[in-house]
């Protein structure tokens, strides 16, 4: 089974009365597999939300199909297994926590001791006990966001999206929200979530896909898309280099920092780390430190923004 | 059919704490009571001030909370997003629609109800008899309710919040002036303005058909039969309008 699945999916706005035309979202061919974290990257503006309403049936798309759980999603009953968190929800706000994830139950046709029991326990996992008998026009961003996830798993799906799930959470906040996410996965669900968030995305995401502007640029896992070996760049720390070995290094192609007595030399190709360690200790240098630095996931999603711009 | 009931339910749950209705209420209770002290200061009609002032009240008030409850429950969901979770579960939009429908036809019959009751407490304490006449004029009332909801749901099904609120009040006030595009027609020379009120004429709704509440406070005979039309009247064209709001509903984007 494919949890998610689009093809050629685009979605244009006209704006404003000169029907001038806005592509959110440019033939999107996307696959998403069984049971695994799926990251959705994209920075302000990149048409993530609009993929996300799209696949909801919240948008009708311009051109273009789409699946979900191997139906199409004009399909209402594949909602049964989809939970869904918007970005920046907003819920009803006269009712207590409680009672806006009975309703929310209600409408998947739950109901009795099962449904109180599930209400209970996901009221326990967003850490919102406490707070369960308050209305929730009196919770903060974060609680909101909370409950948010909470109402996005009544139903226990299969496959569940969320919108920056971790936009508004403090560092406690954001840490929960993944542990929650992996724990989904471990149940054997899907998660496919929107975020610019990167280290949580390295940090948990099976696959990530880099849209930009409307267009999907890249797909794969962190490691195929980052480069295993991957090492962009090596800062050095010298002591004692003297000036004439200084410019010798910045010939090479080092950039230099001095830092006092010490200098610090920040090397963007690794493959002439070796002549560069040879000269510093040449012309009476003291290697203090030698760090590499792997290419991270924000290297690469800078790339991408930029090439498609 | 039973997510109809749950959205229905919630939906009259929630209103029930929100304070805006309360104080709407309050008010027209207010209105209700302060017809005994100006009964006092005219001489003999006192009986029909009364009533006047109570029956114009509860309309007035009902029509209040239909317009601006009518237009939150629906199109501020929008403009506030909270629809996005509700769409994204398995629920048609006509049942969101629906249930929106019903249970703010509960809220307007329990809103409406109070202010009644409110309205024969100050007969009791005047000494006024209930007529029959009395009771078809509020059930009427409450059947022209139904009918603005329904109108403030289809513009909110495709508009904004302040849009629909505006354009809803212009349809009550038109609503009670039918007759008179109907008048206005017949003494016209120019054919087509003739047809385009005709046409207004019969898409608007007629609200002043509810409105029996001179002949009510008057002790004028209402035929039973006129009470019967004007309810299947106002629950045909209710219907109509729902029928065209889920038509709009279900194309709609949400951006
Ligand atoms: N209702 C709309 N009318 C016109 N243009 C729109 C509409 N909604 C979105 N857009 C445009 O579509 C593009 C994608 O927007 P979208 O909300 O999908 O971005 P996003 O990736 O979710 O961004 P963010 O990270 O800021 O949430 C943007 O250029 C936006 O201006
Ligand atoms: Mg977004």
């Amino acid at each position: 089974m494919t949890p998610i699945r689009t093809d050629g999916l685009t979605k244009e706005f006209r704006l404003g009365l000169g029907r001038q035309r806005v592509v959110a979202l440019d033939r999107l061919n996307l696959e998403v597999h069984q049971g695994e974290i799926f990251g959705f990257l994209g920075h302000n503006g990149a048409g993530k939300t609009t993929t996300i309403k799209l696949l909801l049936g919240l948008l009708a798309p311009t051109a273009g199909q789409a699946w979900i759980l191997d139906r199409p999603i004009e399909d209402v009953t594949i909602k049964q297994q989809v939970g869904f968190l918007p970005e920046a929800p907003y819920f009803y706000e006269y009712l207590t926590a409680e009672e806006f994830l009975t309703f929310y139950g209600q409408l998947f046709g739950l109901g009795g001791a099962p449904l109180t029991k599930k209400v209970e326990e996901l009221l326990e996992m967003v850490a919102l006990t406490d707070a369960r008998r308050l209305q929730l026009r009196k919770f903060s961003k974060g609680m909101l966001q909370r409950i948010g996830l909470a109402q996005a798993l009544i139903n226990d799906p299969a496959l569940v999206v969320l919108d920056e799930p971790m936009s508004g959470l403090d560092p406690i906040g954001r840490r929960d929200v993944r542990d929650i996410i992996l724990s989904l996965k471990e149940e054997g669900k899907t998660v496919f979530f929107s975020t610019h968030i990167l280290p949580d995305v390295e940090m948990i995401c099976d696959r990530v896909g880099i849209l930009v502007r409307g267009r999907l640029r890249a797909v794969g896992t962190v490691q195929d898309l980052v480069g295993t070996s991957g090492v962009a760049s090596v800062e050095m720390v010298v002591a004692g280099l003297t000036d004439a070995g200084i410019q010798e290094a910045e010939r090479q192609g080092g950039k230099v920092l001095r830092r006092g007595a010490q200098v610090l030399l920040r090397l963007d190709d690794p493959s002439r780390v070796d002549s560069l360690v040879e000269l510093v200790l040449r012309s009476g240098g003291r290697l203090v430190s030698l760090v590499p630095h792997k290419r991270t996931l924000e290297d690469l999603f800078l790339e991408q923004v930029k090439a498609g711009l | 059919m039973s997510r109809i009931i749950v959205i229905a339910l919630n939906t009259f749950k929630e209103n029930l704490r929100d304070k805006i209705l309360y104080n709407l209420v309050f008010f027209g209770l207010l209105l209700i009571g302060s017809s005994i002290l100006l009964s006092t200061l005219t001489m003999g009609e006192q009986a029909k001030i009364i009533q006047d002032i109570g029956l114009a009240s509860i309309n007035l008030f009902g029509v209040i909370i239909a317009i601006f409850v009518g237009i939150g429950l629906v199109s501020k969901e929008i403009e506030k997003r909270t629809i996005y979770t509700i769409l994204a579960k398995p629920v048609q939009r006509y049942q969101f629609l629906l249930g929106r429908y019903c249970g703010l036809a509960l809220i307007l019959l329990v809103n409406t109800a109070i202010m009644v009751v409110g309205f024969f407490f100050i007969l009791l304490v005047g000494k006024i008899s209930l007529g029959s006449g009395l009771i078809k004029a509020i059930s009427l009332i409450y059947i022209e309710l139904l009918v603005i909801v329904a109108v403030a749901v289809m513009f909110s099904s495709f508009t904004t919040p302040t849009l629909s609120a505006s354009f809803t009040l212009a349809i009550c006030v038109i609503g009670h002036l039918t007759a008179d595009l109907r008048v206005l027609g017949a003494k016209l020379q120019n054919e087509l303005t003739k047809g385009i009120l005709d046409g207004l004429y019969y898409m608007l709704p007629n609200l002043e058909y509810f409105n029996v509440k001179g002949p009510a406070v008057h002790g004028i005979a209402i035929a039973p039969l006129y009470v019967v039309s004007a309810i299947a009247y106002g629950v045909l064209y209710s219907a109509v309008i729902l029928l065209i709001s889920c038509v709009i509903f279900q194309r709609r984007d949400f951006k």
